[in-house]
């Protein structure tokens, strides 16, 4: 029972994530520009969401552990981000962004989520910022980057070139925190 | 104002009038962003989309029909704000009017302030009802005359003329904003205002347009640690030195001005511990304020957030005292209105004249008020088909259980892009402004 209601949570906030992002990425060529309110509350509803994706994907592997209330292990993730210093809050979420949209690629081929564990399981020091060869590969729940491709959106790959990401990288690897700068 | 009891129990509501197109294709730049009374409440300012201004003024009541207050018919229009464009983050400025406030009369001209995401605007509204006449060296219509046929010399009288009235941009209030301009508010003192963005509050001076001083910025030395937005903010409506600002967390923090140049050491925060029991993916959403205005009196405050509408007695930080939900039934609906982006609808909230009464908007073309007194609530509905003349608006209901009575309304059955956003109550009488997405209702109580 915890199995299937935990999985149910997992694609809940998959979805919820696959949503976000493509907000997040309309927002960008919406008339007066990307407003930071907006922005913020998608970041922290993403947030909410990896977090509950990755405990509910921790309670599916403990098979029989009684799945922990998600909401409480995002509410006290929201409450530490203030505090720690910047810089490995983005190696985090730049994991998980990726590790998300390979999921139902993985799933489709494999039918299972070891692959994508390994990668969960990686500490964020060992993290490569390096685009990997599988996440260029534009998931299908997001609009194809090219087709919108217009000026304003060279000017976003440039920023993004500057913050030492490889310019072209897909937007689901960019850091959550990285995307409000970028305004 | 109202009835001996002050409050809905005494006042019923009805249509007056409509004002915008009944075509249903709504024009974009025809939605309405802002309504505001003039602190006389005759006059009653719309902002549109299109940076359009549009002032409707009260008629003065007829001695035939002691039992109806004037109408409201259009005043002036004018164009506000253009779109503008930013170069150097090749941005589009939106003219969408966000906030319009006017200031208290002072002279036969009236003012008032309009702001888009960038800019403020101090506008002259004069009237001229009289124009010179009998020029020597032109005709009436302006063509100059023949030098040779003036004979004589007289002197150009003012003659009564069509009334015409004159809106004229006498400040502009620029480039003092890098996020968007979300309020703007007059001081008590008749002499500064504030202006908030997302991360900063701005001081002017009515008269000085070059300079602004900054008096609250919560942008983080690194953004990336940005938790939190200002979302709103308003001066204390006689304590010249006191203002609030409302933020995307959910908190208000009361600034005092007396105690610093910069005020980012707020004098009282006020915020209420969340409930556990209602976290959800979306509860930092809901919790966003939205709007924030003091009562008349200056005693209380209220706040809108997605779902309620809490009363704050400023004297007391922890928590609210009066808490109205709004439509608690969209609780369970928050995942649809996060992916149709209705959680991100910003709802405004107004006072009745003597802080009897709140407002607010709500879906479907409803909107509700809270009689804070007799401890009632009412939901009425904005619509074509409830506008007969003189008609009284019927009260509402959503039903949230299995059973739906008659006359009730299913939540799934619910117009979710029929929404009210900007109300607005006249500052002395029971007429309320209620502007629907390009339609603005008026309505009035019902006098015997």
């Amino acid at each position: 029972m915890s199995a299937t209601t935990a999985m149910e949570v997992n694609v809940e906030a998959r979805r919820i994530l696959a949503v976000s992002i493509s907000k997040l990425y309309a927002s960008r060529t919406q008339r007066g520009g990307l407003r930071l309110h907006r922005s913020l509350l998608l970041s922290l509803v993403m947030r909410s969401a990896r977090d509950i994706y990755h405990s509910s994907r921790e309670s599916e592997v403990l098979t029989g552990a009684p799945s922990e209330e998600p909401m409480d292990t995002s509410s006290s993730q929201g409450e530490q981000t203030p505090q720690p210093e910047p810089q490995p809050e983005p190696q985090p979420i730049l994991n998980s962004a990726e590790v998300t949209p390979e999921e139902p690629e993985n799933t489709e081929d494999e039918c299972e989520g070891e692959i994508t564990e390994d990668k969960e399981n990686l500490s964020p020091s060992r993290q490569s910022r390096k685009r990997r060869g599988k996440a260029s590969a534009a998931p299908d729940f997001l609009p194809s980057k090219r087709a919108r491709l217009e000026h304003g959106e060279e000017r976003y790959a440039a920023a993004l070139g500057s913050c030492r990401v490889g310019a072209g990288e897909s937007l689901t690897t960019l850091s959550l925190n990285r995307v409000i700068p970028a305004f | 104002m109202a009835g001996p009891g002050g409050g809905s129990n005494d006042v019923q509501w009805c249509f007056s009038q409509v004002k915008g197109s009944i075509d249903d294709d709504v024009a974009e730049a025809d939605i309405i962003s802002t309504v505001e009374f003039n602190h006389s409440g005759e006059l009653l300012a719309t902002g549109d989309k299109g940076g359009r201004v549009v002032i409707f003024q009260q008629e003065p009541e007829s001695k035939n029909q002691p039992q109806c207050r004037g109408e409201y018919n259009v005043y002036s229009t004018f164009q506000s704000h253009e779109p503008e464009f930013d170069y150097l983050k090749s941005l589009e400025i939106e003219e969408k009017i966000n906030k319009i406030r006017w200031l208290p009369q002072k002279n036969a001209a009236q003012f008032l302030l309009s702001t888009n995401d960038k800019t403020i605007k101090l506008w002259k509204i004069s009237e001229r009802d009289k124009r010179p006449e009998g020029y020597n060296l032109k005709e009436e219509d302006g063509r100059y005359r023949d030098p040779n046929s003036v004979t004589a010399l007289r002197v150009p009288v003012f003659r009564p003329m069509d009334l015409m009235v004159e809106a004229s941009p006498r400040r502009v209030f620029a480039n003092a904003h890098t996020y968007h301009i979300n309020s703007i508010s007059v001081n008590s003192d008749y002499e500064t205002y504030l202006s908030a963005d997302d991360l900063r509050i701005n001081l002017w001076h009515l008269e000085i347009t070059d300079r602004s001083f900054n008096i609250v910025d919560i942008k983080p030395a690194n953004m990336e640690e940005l938790t939190e937005v200002i979302t709103a903010a308003e001066f204390h409506p006689n304590q010249c030195n006191t203002f609030v600002y409302s933020s995307s967390k959910g908190t208000i923090r009361m600034c005092d001005m007396r105690a610093s140049a910069l005020c980012d050491k707020h004098a009282k925060l006020f915020e209420e511990p969340e409930d556990p029991n209602n976290r959800s993916f979306f509860s930092e959403i809901i919790s966003s304020i939205s709007d924030v205005k003091f009562s008349h009196s200056g005693r209380y405050m209220m706040t809108r957030d997605y779902l309620s509408v809490k009363i704050w007695d400023l004297n007391m930080e922890t928590r609210p005292v009066e808490t109205y939900q709004v439509h608690e039934y969209l609780r369970s609906k928050l995942c649809s209105l996060y992916e149709n982006d209705c959680i991100f609808d910003k709802f405004e909230c107004c006072w009745n004249g003597n802080d009897s009464v709140v407002m607010t908007g709500s879906y479907n073309n409803f909107f509700r008020m809270f009689d804070r007194g007799y401890r009632q609530d009412v939901t009425l509905e904005a619509s074509r088909e409830n506008s007969k003349p003189r008609s009284v608006l019927k009260p509402r209901k959503v039903s949230t259980g299995g059973k739906r009575k008659k006359d009730e309304i299913s939540v799934d059955s619910l117009d979710f892009n029929k929404k009210i956003l900007h109300t607005a109550w006249h500052p002395l009488d029971n007429i309320i402004a209620v502007a629907t997405t390009n339609n603005l209702y008026i309505f009035q109580e019902k006098l015997n």
